[in-house]
């Protein structure tokens, strides 16, 4: 008898578990996450090799609040007419989708580096990407502390 | 016999009850007895509560977002409106020296109404009175903008509230509701902002709660805003029901506040969290 | 009418001088996944490209995403080469658009 009941209480646990495993991965769906970053990433850096360094964020981090968070992302080159950082991308893991900004430079930037505000919906990390002009992708990531405002208003 | 026994035994629960309610009443007088507001020397602006890039939001002019709307408010200062087809100019001429020095009187004693009004109600004055035009809508773009634009010229000096005569009335009525418990949590402006500025809630340090920015550009709200919202978004936060635009309650509590801030610089259009 | 801007061109510089152009234009970045006070989506309304010239020559293009605060503030950098206008592109979901020049003096 007891035999019996302790195979039901397993299996409605495994069930149990099962249901809680499907309802996690169906709300996690709606966001971000760090597969569909690694997605937004391969899609700009395709089959090359992502290495890390020569890029560099600055972001706090810890946050006063999402809404603005500041981000400076800077890449070490000398900006030449041969050597040069040809795109920037900012990308997120837990936001409702995986980009942030992409931007494209040349040489007559001078300076590959840029400043931004940007919203952050939870803690998380972001990466950066930069593609040089000899075709190579370098990165550099970040994690975010995002608190948020004591008094929050209701939408008016 | 043992009835009576019972009922005065130290253990009784209805005993219990009573001196739970009488040391409830006391602490709550104990409470709000003692808070007093912060002397003129230890007053800070919510500004040192930031951290270095919402202050650097803040001090430079082409990255506050809040200078946008001063830019609003500066072309609608020299944009004739009403059935008077009258700007604000027309009269004022230019706002950078006509008002100097206002925001940071106000709100103030109105002889016609008999009581302080704030500056967004002094706008409309203006517009209905002399521009004969229709007022200002609460929160528009349009009224933060001018209220954002005059601040600006108070940028850096004191504030000066009149407490006379006149005003002390109201500033008594603002200073009792600052102090007064409400809402679900029972709780009352000074208990955060008198008692405990400096310390942390939830993650973030609780400032003085001063008005020396107002408009502000607050990042939870990703735009410009009034004093009377950020008061009524504190009084929803407190889970008590938040005073309606406009009402004098409002105009109390923010005369009260720039009288408890007498001193402080003006910091309009200021960045907050 | 036109959103507002406000941008940051140093009015000379030094042949070859590497310069900071700032800029910040009013925009509420709606992203189109925040749920409104009858429980329906607001519709996404967010800038989605900027470019920057310099004498008609691009320099500069960030595409944007709904992640970008609203009131959009992006800083860049360029080389100062020659005496001419630096011109600021903004376009958006609505058909925004939105356009800001400078002058600039080389030495």
């Amino acid at each position: 008898m007891s035999a019996t009941r302790r195979d039901f209480l397993a299996s409605t646990a495994r069930l149990a578990a099962g249901a809680v495993l499907l309802s996690v991965v169906t709300t996690k769906s709606s966001r971000a996450t760090p597969a569909t970053m690694e997605a937004a990433i391969r899609k700009v850096v395709g089959a090359a090799p992502l290495r890390k360094g020569k890029v560099t964020i600055d972001v706090p981090p810890l946050v006063e609040n999402g809404n603005a968070v500041p981000v400076t992302v800077t890449v070490n080159s000398p900006m030449t007419a041969t050597e040069y950082v040809k795109s920037i991308h900012l990308f997120n893991e837990k936001n409702p989708q995986p980009n942030v900004i992409g931007v494209h430079l040349g040489p007559r930037a001078g300076k590959a580096a840029l400043s931004t505000r940007i919203k952050l919906a939870d803690a998380q990390k972001i990466v950066a990407v930069a593609q040089l002009s000899d075709g190579s992708f370098w990165s550099d990531d970040a994690d975010v502390i995002v608190t948020i405002a004591a008094c929050v208003e209701d939408l008016q | 016999m043992t009835n009576m026994l019972r009922a005065r035994s130290f253990t009784s629960p209805r005993l219990r009850l009573r001196g739970a309610l009488i040391l409830a009443t006391i602490l709550a007088a104990t409470i709000s007895a003692r808070a007093t507001e912060i002397p003129p020397a230890e007053r800070r602006s919510d500004y040192e509560f930031l951290g270095p890039q919402t202050r650097a939001m803040q001090d430079d002019d082409t990255a506050n977002p809040g200078m946008l709307g001063v830019l609003d408010g500066e072309a609608l200062w020299n944009r004739r409106d009403g059935e008077a087809n009258k700007s604000c100019a027309d009269c004022h001429n230019d706002a950078r020296a006509s008002m100097k020095g206002v925001a940071a009187r106000y709100p103030a004693y109105s002889p016609t109404l008999g009581r302080p009004i704030d500056l967004e109600a002094r706008i409309n004055q203006c517009r209905t009175e002399q521009q004969k035009a229709t007022p200002l809508k609460f929160e528009s773009k349009e009224l933060l903008g001018l209220t954002a634009y005059i601040a600006l010229q108070s940028r850096g000096m004191p504030i000066d509230v009149a407490a006379d005569e006149r005003t002390q009335p109201f500033i008594v009525a603002g200073r009792e509701l600052f102090n007064r418990r409400q809402g679900q949590i029972n709780m009352s402006c000074a208990q955060c902002h008198d008692d405990n500025w400096g310390r942390k809630l939830a993650g973030a340090p609780v400032p003085q709660g001063h008005p020396n920015g107002y408009p502000v550009y607050r990042l939870e709200w990703q735009s410009l805003g009034s004093l009377q919202r950020r008061l009524r978004n504190c009084m929803s936060g407190m889970r008590a029901e938040p005073y309606p635009y406009g009402a004098p309650e409002n105009v109390d509590l923010e005369l009260y506040l720039m009288s408890r801030a007498k001193g402080l610089k003006m910091e309009a259009p200021a960045v907050r969290p | 009418m036109t959103a507002r801007a406000l941008i940051n061109v140093p009015a000379k510089a030094r042949r070859g001088e590497i310069i900071e152009i700032k800029t910040l234009i009013a925009h509420p970045m709606e992203t189109g996944f925040r749920v409104g006070l009858n429980g329906a989506l607001i519709a996404r309304d967010i800038i989605t490209t900027f470019r920057a010239t310099y004498n008609g020559e691009e320099i500069f293009r960030a595409d944007f995403s709904p992640a970008i605060a609203a009131n959009p503030f992006l800083t860049f950098f360029t080389v100062a080469t020659e005496t001419g206008t630096i011109e600021l592109h903004w376009e958006g979901d609505n058909g925004f658009a939105a356009a800001e020049s400078a002058p600039i003096t080389v030495e």
